[in-house]
């Protein structure tokens, strides 16, 4: 057994590290990526490796910098909202509502719609459950279970195909505009989602009970990249991975947005931080975002789904053709962009990875003076150098499924 | 005169499996990425093409799927795979980033993947439909079997030259 | 809530605050650059305060705004998991010398963020351990947010040779 195991765990005894088992003595460095399959996202790692376990890791993001930020400078308020659905583009609706908000905040429009908060939160909730099917559909496959993926990704196409229904498009929607949303829930979106949130929930299930009684997949992420709750706090780590942690926060619970304060859901939080509890706490929040929807559906009210607020609306098409007071406000608002008053603001909200947050510089006119995403997955990723160290290569796999680093949103 | 013939239509023999058996390599960078899985998952099925089988090594594989978006940084990765994908090779810009550098027009961003290497398929879109991912397969699966790609058009070339330097030498 | 910090701030430093602001509902506070470190080691360390996460790290370039006293100013972002509030530092910086201390000994998780905005700004941050680019590369001339770059100045690593086609 323990030659087994030398063999397995590179070239030292385990049991005596000074026994090198007449191999030479050097440290190698390996170049990982960035173009990876086992690595949803570029990113290219150098890692300096003894026998199987990392000694130490560069990790490099960067190879997908787009420019988000010198892109929104160039752009009017309204015009940035396709930029932020291909920030986190696995969750694209929650990037929407996120930039809304932050301009809504500097423009001071407080007072939202009820309609509108109910149909924001509905669309968050559904690209949250598309973000963690993802997440755990590809990290299923990366560690060998090829069908719980599969299962997954067919429920998250019966969501793509709802949102399309709602927005016109698969993936970026830009759904949300500034002071409300682009139209109305389209007809009968209520009962299709409660049909599939019925269709959804036997798929989460039959994908758990592959997943969680699987050897291999329990075996590889049990105990793997584990973090204290006290350096996750310092390394401002958010999100599932934090919860999984230990630690009891969630935007939507602690600084309630829209209406979270009116639903009822809990927070899954786990236990010693590893894989495992990031895996178990995604899992139970799509079923707590099923929830949510399933009240919203109950409660949602009927009205207007913007705010009546001349600054943000665009009027309407019969005012725009027939007045030319219309006509000059459609021209301004296209041409020059909403106005938003000088100042500064941060917004955050609950993204798919942990608090997702827009801070803006205004200077009056018509596009953000700086527009600057925190993004969630780029301070999560920074963890990742200090759990990959002694582990094992294979390790790296789990640990970066789990992180659910996102090229569009650490990168920008 | 024979000889040319037997030869045209063994090379077209050979296009006809070639376009029916895609390796493809998904050089998967960002947003597209998400339509490339749902292309290959159940509900579009690209297995229907004969091109199902990513190959994670560029050495076995022939059809490159540039998938997203490529940056400056990225540009000198995408270069040297490409380099190593088994020849005949084909190209796939999948994406209006991959194909035009799409609204990203700044100092990260590569204007289009033709700056780098051949192209022979352009999908739009932001990201396209599996649709139109689908019908981008079919096009190359066309242009292959009547021998079009540029790296087949270039062999026919370089081969035609070294026929011509033959004859000329003798 | 915030406020009392702002309070408590204002009442231990008295003149090293520059200003305080409470407007959007994100206060925020502007200290100078030689007290960065002891403000904010007060902010971590005090039980009141006691700021124990890093939330955003950046710079606000105000190149070509009417209003201009200080062309760069940095931003930095604090929130606090046992007390629920959260606080903005603002140091302005003048041009020809970008530099400040680093603040990733105090907060692990800024690191990388001040990493970024090296790369992003041009910000010298004295005292980081591993101070390099971290999205673009290094033979990338220029630091791409400041208001002077130009939008699509590109410095390509690979190009395709067009001859032989």
């Amino acid at each position: 057994m323990s030659e087994l195991k030398t063999l397995i765990l590179g070239r030292k005894n385990v049991d005596d590290p000074d026994d090198t088992g007449g191999m030479p003595n050097d440290l190698m460095t390996v170049n990982m990526g960035p173009s990876h399959p086992a690595m949803h996202g570029t990113i290219r790692i150098e890692l300096t490796i003894d026998g199987e376990r990392v000694v130490e890791a560069d990790i490099n993001p960067g190879y997908l910098h787009r420019g988000f930020e010198k892109e929104s400078e160039a752009a009017t308020y309204t015009q940035v909202f396709p930029y932020t659905d291909r920030l986190n583009y696995v969750s694209p609706m929650i990037n929407n509502v996120g930039w809304a908000m932050a301009v809504e905040k500097l423009m001071g429009i407080d007072e939202l719609p009820p309609r509108l908060q109910y149909i924001r939160v509905m669309v968050s909730e559904i690209s949250r459950i598309t973000d963690h099917l993802t997440c755990v559909g590809a990290s299923a496959m990366e560690l060998g279970a090829f069908a719980p993926f599969l299962f997954l990704v067919k429920v998250r196409e019966w969501l793509y195909e709802l949102l399309e229904e709602l927005s016109g498009a698969r993936l970026t929607h830009s759904y949300v505009r500034v002071g409300g949303v682009a139209k109305d829930l389209s007809p009968k979106f209520c009962a299709k989602i409660t049909d599939i949130l019925d269709r959804m929930e036997p798929v989460l299930d039959e994908a758990k009970g592959l997943l969680n009684s699987n050897k291999i997949f329990y075996d590889r992420m049990a105990g793997v990249g584990s973090f204290t709750e006290d350096d996750a706090i310092a390394y401002g780590l958010s999100g599932p991975c934090l919860r999984a942690c230990g630690v009891d926060y969630d935007v939507r619970k602690d600084f309630p947005y829209l209406n979270y304060g009116d639903l009822e859901f809990d927070v899954p939080v786990g236990t010693s931080g590893d894989c495992l509890d990031r895996y178990l706490v995604r899992l139970e929040e799509m079923r707590q975002s099923s929830l949510i929807l399933r009240q919203c559906i109950a409660q949602i009210p009927e009205g207007p789904v913007m705010v009546d607020d001349p600054r943000c609306v665009m009027p309407e098409k019969g005012e725009t053709y027939n007045t030319i007071e219309g006509m000059i406000r459609h021209f301004k608002h296209i041409v020059d962009g909403i106005r938003v008053e000088p100042g500064e603001a941060y917004t955050f909200v609950e993204g798919g990875n942990g608090e997702l947050g827009f801070f803006i510089v205004a200077d009056g006119t018509g596009r953000p003076w700086k527009a600057y995403c925190r993004a969630p997955s780029f301070s999560n990723l920074q963890t990742v150098t200090k759990t990959i160290s002694g582990r094992l290569i294979s390790d790296i796999v789990p640990i970066f499924g789990m992180i659910n680093m996102i090229g569009g949103e650490c990168d920008k | 005169m024979g000889l040319e013939i037997t030869t045209t239509k063994l090379e077209d023999l050979a296009n006809w499996g070639r376009k029916f058996s895609f390796f493809t390599y998904p050089f998967i960078t960002a947003c597209c990425g998400m339509e490339f899985m749902s292309v290959a998952a159940p509900k579009y099925d690209i297995a229907r093409f004969g091109a199902e089988f990513p190959r994670f090594s560029p050495r076995q594989s022939d059809l490159m799927m540039v998938v997203g978006t490529i940056t400056e940084k990225q540009a000198p990765a995408l270069k040297r795979v490409y380099d190593q994908l088994a020849e005949p090779k084909y190209v796939i810009a999948f994406g209006v980033c991959a194909s035009t550098g799409g609204f990203y027009q700044n100092y990260s961003v590569v204007p289009g993947i033709d700056q780098i290497i051949p192209v022979d398929v352009y999908i739009p879109g932001c990201p396209p439909r599996p649709e139109q991912v689908l019908d981008g397969i079919i096009l190359l699966q066309k242009k292959v079997g009547e021998g079009r790609t540029v790296n087949q058009m270039r062999a026919r070339r370089e081969a035609m030259k070294d026929k011509q330097r033959q004859s000329e030498g003798v | 809530m915030s406020k009392a910090v702002l309070d408590a701030l204002k009442s231990k430093f008295g003149d090293a605050i520059l200003e305080t602001s409470s407007k959007n509902t994100d206060e925020s506070v502007t200290v100078a650059v030689d007290k960065l470190i002891e403000v904010c080691t007060f902010l971590r360390d005090d039980e009141k305060m006691a700021f124990d996460s890093p939330v955003f790290l950046t710079c606000i370039d105000r190149l070509g705004l009417p209003v201009m006293e200080h062309r760069f100013e940095l931003a930095v972002q604090l929130r606090s998991f046992t007390k629920r509030h959260r606080i903005r530092v603002k140091v302005p910086m003048e041009e020809g010398k970008l530099k400040v201390p680093t603040l990733s000994g105090l907060w692990a998780g800024f690191n990388w963020l001040e990493r970024e905005t090296y790369d992003m700004y041009g910000v010298e941050f004295e005292g980081h351990p591993d101070l390099r680019r971290i999205y673009l590369y290094d033979e990338f001339k220029g630091h791409p947010l400041r208001k002077d770059f130009p939008k699509d100045l590109r410095f390509p690593l690979a190009r395709r040779e067009w001859a032989d086609e």
